[in-house]
């Protein structure tokens, strides 16, 4: 059984359908990417996904337990974590500090208060600080992060949740030719630790990364397959030659 | 579009709405702590200072009665981000609780009738939370608002109305608080029961905020919506926060009660209510001691000029200017003239300096 199991979902707004009957599975440990023009519905998607839209029809079945309409706070402690396409860091906390606040987040509320953790995590929120290279920046705001350093920010604290599936909306949106080839070689180590399901409009950075890809179109799938099938697809090569 | 609704949903205080350029990169300058042991260094002498101006002793008490009505708003506004128009009702229903326990059962020691206010203003608080933000959609802060707004002008409407607890005319000649043969009276005992009471209040508040619990608090503050994406049982956390703060309030409201001997409609309604609102936002809301400065700003002004005939009758509209001049202008309050936005809204890790 997969991961994750999307089928039949379908999400409206007023007249527009977003999402019209889609199919997918997500595999764990697959890195998955999500394409199509844009107005496809790939956002659409993983919103419904991490629980910030509900489908109207479908169902969503992650890890064995249905989650169509679970909340977001139910679906980041079943292991579902969501990564914002506009960065939503705390601008006002410090680097660290919104890293701790992530890693903290599965601690009962009594510990909280006895700040019982603060110690044990600081070595893991170091780590991660490591890792994604923000450890220089770390007293600074996250607010005066660049464009770039937030987005890392925002995956550190998406990991630090220590996600089954973790949902990357446009992780390289607005970044420059090296930073995207920074964000490939800090994703790559993930394998080993969660699946990965990755919407984004670079097609070269999603081709280096992913290993399965869904191509969506007017909200419908148009094809699925590992990328030199999706290479190859003339459905898909249609699509995009006449509408990108 | 989800940010958008993020951008609704975020509940910040006016003042991190507006932030300025000072106090922000990464150093910064902690004077919290002294202003705090300053503020507890006046209230140590003050009394022996007023000697025997009994009627200023007085005042002084009364200040320090209705900071922790300031403080249990500020739990609400500056930690939790909950906008309470009614504070006062868990105030004031505390100080009708223990004026009629002392009535009808001719009983007013405080071991047991203070935790009894409290468990009062922590109930009633807790049954408001329930109601306003435990449900299973998110409230919005006008909902949460002006839920607690009726809620205190329903209560002070009741109670005008009902004569076994004294109608408009309040309870009067309230039993003197009682510590086994000892009495109360107004005066420096009463003042520094009171100090002792505000003092252990505030070092409460202080460990909350301090904490990783505070660290949650002030990420709730500045975008809730990511808080329930990180696994954040958002509602429940400013559920407890109110909870707390209507217990504080309930302690409070006693204490009012046994030091004026009176509790009345209006210690529970709107008006009170929004006084406390004034106090915090003037002194600085989510310092915790910026409400106290707000509280003693507002009563030894409002005393000082009581005697001025003029000014008396235009007092309300005078505070309501202030509390515009002050959203507008100093959103920050007095305290914020001297505390950085860094430091008030607090830090949780390691800082460059110690490592």
């Amino acid at each position: 059984m997969a991961l994750l199991e999307i089928r039949g979902v379908s999400k409206s707004f007023r007249t527009l359908r977003a999402l019209d009957g889609v199919d997918i599975d997500v595999e764990a440990g697959r890195f998955h990417g999500l394409i199509g023009p844009n107005g496809s519905g790939k956002s659409t998607l993983l919103k419904a996904i991490a629980g910030a839209h509900f489908a109207d029809s479908g169902t969503i079945v992650f890890d064995g337990n249905d989650i169509t309409r679970a909340t977001p706070y139910e679906r980041a402690r079943a292991g579902l974590s969501l990564k914002f396409q506009i960065t939503a860091v705390l601008p006002e906390l410090s680097v660290y500090d919104n890293i701790l606040l992530a890693t903290q987040s599965g601690e009962s509320l009594p510990r909280l208060l006895r700040s019982s953790s603060r110690r044990v995590l600081g070595e893991e929120v170091s780590g991660l600080l490591e890792r994604f290279r923000l450890v220089d920046r770390a007293d600074d705001l996250a607010g005066e992060l660049s464009h770039g350093e937030q987005q890392w920010l925002e995956i550190a604290m998406a990991l630090a949740l220590k996600p089954k599936l973790l949902l990357l909306d446009e992780p390289t949106g607005g970044m420059s030719p090296e930073e995207r080839q920074v964000t490939g070689k800090l994703l790559e180590p993930l394998r080993a630790h969660c699946a990965l399901v990755i919407v984004e409009h670079d097609l070269h950075f999603i081709r280096d990364i992913c290993d399965y890809l869904t191509v969506l179109d007017q909200g419908k799938v148009l094809d699925q397959g590992d990328v030199e099938t999706i290479q190859r697809s003339p459905k898909v090569q249609q699509v995009f030659t006449t509408r990108v | 579009m989800l940010s958008e609704a993020g951008s609704e949903m975020t509940v910040a205080s006016p003042s991190e709405k507006r932030r300025g350029v000072a106090g922000r990169g990464r150093s910064f300058r902690r004077v919290l702590p002294y202003i705090e042991a300053g503020a507890l260094v006046v209230a140590l002498v003050l009394p022996f200072v007023l000697g025997d101006r009994t009627d200023l002793v007085t005042l002084a008490t009364n200040v320090l009665i209705l900071s922790m009505l300031a403080i249990s708003f500020d739990l609400c506004w500056g930690l939790a981000g909950i906008m309470s128009f009614g504070q006062a009702l868990f105030f004031g229903v505390a100080g009708y609780a223990i004026a009629l326990v002392g009535r009808d059962l001719d009983f007013s020691d405080a071991w047991a009738t203070l935790p009894l206010a409290m468990l009062v203003g922590l109930l009633l608080s807790g049954l408001f939370a329930a109601f306003l933000l435990l449900g299973r959609k998110t409230p919005s802060i006008i909902f949460v608002a002006f839920g607690t707004l009726t809620g205190s002008y329903a209560a002070e409407r009741l109670v005008s109305g009902w004569q076994y607890v004294g109608a408009g005319n309040g309870l009067s000649s309230v039993k003197l608080l009682k510590l086994g043969a000892y009495e109360f009276v107004e005066g420096d005992t009463f003042y520094f029961l009171a100090l002792g009471l505000l003092l252990l209040v505030y070092l409460a508040a202080r460990y909350f905020k301090q904490s990783q619990l505070g660290l949650v608090l002030a990420g709730m503050r500045q975008n809730e919506e990511r808080l329930a994406f990180l696994g954040y049982r958002v509602q429940l956390f400013k559920a407890v926060l109110f909870s707390f703060a209507g217990l504080v309030a309930g302690l409070g409201g006693a204490l009012y009660s046994y030091h004026q001997g009176f509790i009345g409609p209006g210690n529970m309604g709107p008006g009170l209510s929004t006084t406390a609102v004034i106090y915090c936002l003037l002194g600085g809301s989510g310092t915790l001691i910026g409400p106290i400065f707000g509280t003693a700003t507002v009563e030894v002004l409002s005393y000082a000029l009581s005697d001025i005939d003029a000014i008396r009758h235009i007092w309300p509209v005078v505070l309501g200017l202030v509390l515009l001049l002050v959203v507008m202008f100093q959103p920050r309050g007095i305290v914020g003239l001297f505390v950085s936005d860094r430091e008030r809204i607090g830090s949780y890790g390691r800082r460059r300096s110690s490592g």
